[in-house]
């Protein structure tokens, strides 16, 4: 199943990216030729075969690690804002979302 | 005495503890030699007073230390893939969307290794959010290879594989995704390793796929890339997640076992039509190679070989365009400069932010996540990709180790490939199954190919196994001297 100009519009909307059309045309024709090499993986019999996320879960146990949930850094809002495109009085400023 | 930039990692090191050398005329030395050759493209961002000022408390540590009182690697300057975050030196991931960017905090391995005494000599090239694999992703600047400059480096890891080979710098930091850190080896002609998945904290490496990315040393020999991992591996369990809780090991201790009866695995699947006779030839060589030092070759299946294409590059592209939706434009990085609402700012820095092949990958990970495919597409890689470490699982019933060719030709024509992404994948057939499985791997110089091109071995160990890994390839370069030979046109001074 081959995707189409509106898939690739689509797409691209969900992965807030804008395209140009040279750019979009690029895209359908090379994600199509991607999705070619992915047809055999799709006819892999998987009935009965568990996802793998950690690699070593092949042969051991791996719970993905939480910590408790307190505060281990200091405030370094201003360092941490330091590569911030726009920011003032320490806050990140964006384009007006309500009206 | 060897030319300074000639000498191995633990040769320098042996130097500095007799106070033969300083730190600060080591990292004097290189940045001469970086900036000499600075058309390689292999750096992007030197700052010499921030590592100067590193040389000299290494300086201090070691007048202060006595012997056995400092890191074995105290005053060894070496330089970062610019994808590991760091305090004193820009942070780009080879991206228009990190120019100028400061990290507020070192990633663990950047960390770990300063602790060891370190010293960093600068950020070096790669692709783009390490997406690629010929370093032509880089959105800042070409990188040549100095075996032969019409050619690509290999990549992610592209400018750590030319500083290293060219003597730039007597090691780097690498990271591995699907083969960033053997294929450039390979492809430089030096040596580098991955650690199993889990063993080095991704903390602070700017993240491509999350499940997939490991950090590791890329230097000219084993002994080295032993040392250095000694130092960058090791729980984070505050900082990583995935990081396994599984203690630092010195690997200097086992390079020097003996190979007697080692059992070393072949993959038919790896020796097959798309094999390159050359790359056939320096391989089947380093084999006989092994048999001398007393290993036995076992044949061995890994069956799902060629479906490790579609299950990686359906996996990393999910995992990346998750990972890059946090470039918005919004608390750091680039931002449109002329946008309309809130979306269209997204959309626009995006546009502007990131090259084709990020792009791509973006394109086709959030189609595989999207609502309806995930299933056909996401889910079903994770279940294949089981299905692929389990074969290696079988097979290291009947063998210790395995070896193959890192690639299926020697490093190709800049250009050559660049309009076919798919032509670029496919070439990434042999490093990405140990990748999916999340097992270690190294490459280590045995030979030349066409155009008189470095050819890499492709060592794989079970999970855990960096310590027998390097070894294998210790014992190789104890009896060859690939790893030695360098570049022409690299002896000049500085």
């Amino acid at each position: 199943m081959a995707l189409t100009h509106q898939d690739i519009a689509r797409i691209a909307n969900l992965a807030r990216l804008e395209l140009d059309s040279d750019e979009s045309e690029r895209m359908l024709s090379q994600i199509n030729g991607f999705f070619d090499i992915v047809e055999k993986m799709r006819a892999v019999d998987t009935a009965n075969i568990e996802p793998l996320s950690h690699p070593v879960g092949v042969v051991q146990d791996v719970v993905l690690r939480l910590r408790d949930d307190v505060a281990s850094e200091t405030n370094q809002r201003e360092a941490n804002q330091r590569s911030a495109p726009a920011v003032e009085r320490g806050l990140f400023l964006v384009p007006k979302v309500i009206e | 005495m060897t030319d300074l930039h000639d000498s191995t990692v633990a040769e320098l090191a042996a130097r500095l503890a007799l106070k033969e050398v300083s730190a600060v005329e080591l990292a004097r030395h290189f940045l001469q030699r970086a900036a000499a050759h600075d058309a390689l493209g292999a750096y992007l961002s030197i700052d010499e007073e921030v590592t100067l000022q590193q040389a000299r408390r290494a300086d201090e540590a070691l007048a202060a230390g006595g012997v056995g009182g400092v890191p074995a690697l105290c005053g060894v300057p070496i330089a970062h893939k610019d994808i590991f975050v760091t305090r004193d030196f820009p942070t780009t991931a080879g991206s228009r969307m990190l120019e100028g960017y400061r990290s507020p905090f070192d990633a663990t391995a950047v960390s770990n290794l300063a602790k060891a005494g370190v010293v960093t000599l600068g950020k070096l090239n790669c692709d783009e959010f390490a997406m690629g694999s010929s370093n032509e992703n880089s959105a800042f600047r070409r990188v040549l290879n100095p075996w032969d400059h019409a050619r690509i480096p290999g990549g992610s890891s592209g400018g750590s594989a030319v500083a290293v080979a060219a003597r730039l710098a007597p090691a780097a930091t690498g990271t591995d995704t699907g083969g960033s850190i053997r294929q450039p080896a390979s492809f430089c002609g030096i040596t580098g390793i991955k650690p199993t998945y889990g063993r080095a904290s991704r903390y602070g490496m700017v993240a491509f796929a999350s499940s997939l990315d490991q950090a590791g040393p890329m230097a000219r020999t084993a002994e080295d890339c032993a040392m250095l991992l000694s130092a960058l591996c090791g729980p984070d369990p505050d900082r990583d997640s995935t990081s396994l809780d599984v203690p630092a090991e010195d690997f200097t201790r086992s390079l020097s076992g003996s190979l007697e009866g080692l059992r070393i695995g072949i993959p038919r699947e790896f020796f097959g039509e798309g094999l390159a006779a050359d790359v056939r030839t320096a391989i089947d060589a380093a084999l006989k190679e092994y048999e001398k030092l007393g290993a036995k070759l076992v044949g061995i299946s890994l069956p799902r070989t060629e479906l490790s294409i579609p299950v990686y590059y359906i996996i990393a592209p999910a995992e990346a365009s998750s990972n890059l939706s946090r470039f918005d434009g919004v608390k750091f990085g680039h931002r449109a400069k002329q946008h309309g609402d809130l979306l269209d700012m997204y959309r626009k820095t995006r546009a502007e932010g990131f090259g084709d092949e990020v792009k791509r990958r973006i394109m086709i990970g959030t189609y595989v996540l999207s609502h309806g495919y995930y299933d056909a597409y996401y889910l079903q890689a994770q279940k294949v990709r089981r299905m692929i470490a389990d074969d290696f699982q079988q097979a290291f019933r009947q063998c210790d180790v395995i070896a193959g060719p890192v690639a299926p030709t020697v490093a190709w024509k800049i250009g050559e490939k660049s309009a076919d992404p798919v032509a670029n994948y496919l070439a990434d057939i042999f490093t990405l199954p140990g990748s999916l499985a999340g097992l270690p791997g190294m490459s280590v110089p045995c030979g030349f190919g066409e155009g008189g091109m470095p050819v890499g071995l492709q060592l794989m160990g079970n999970y855990f196994a960096e310590g027998r890994l390097l070894n294998v390839a210790h014992r190789f370069q104890q009896a060859t001297d690939f790893h030695a030979r360098k570049p022409q046109g690299m002896r000049a001074a500085p």
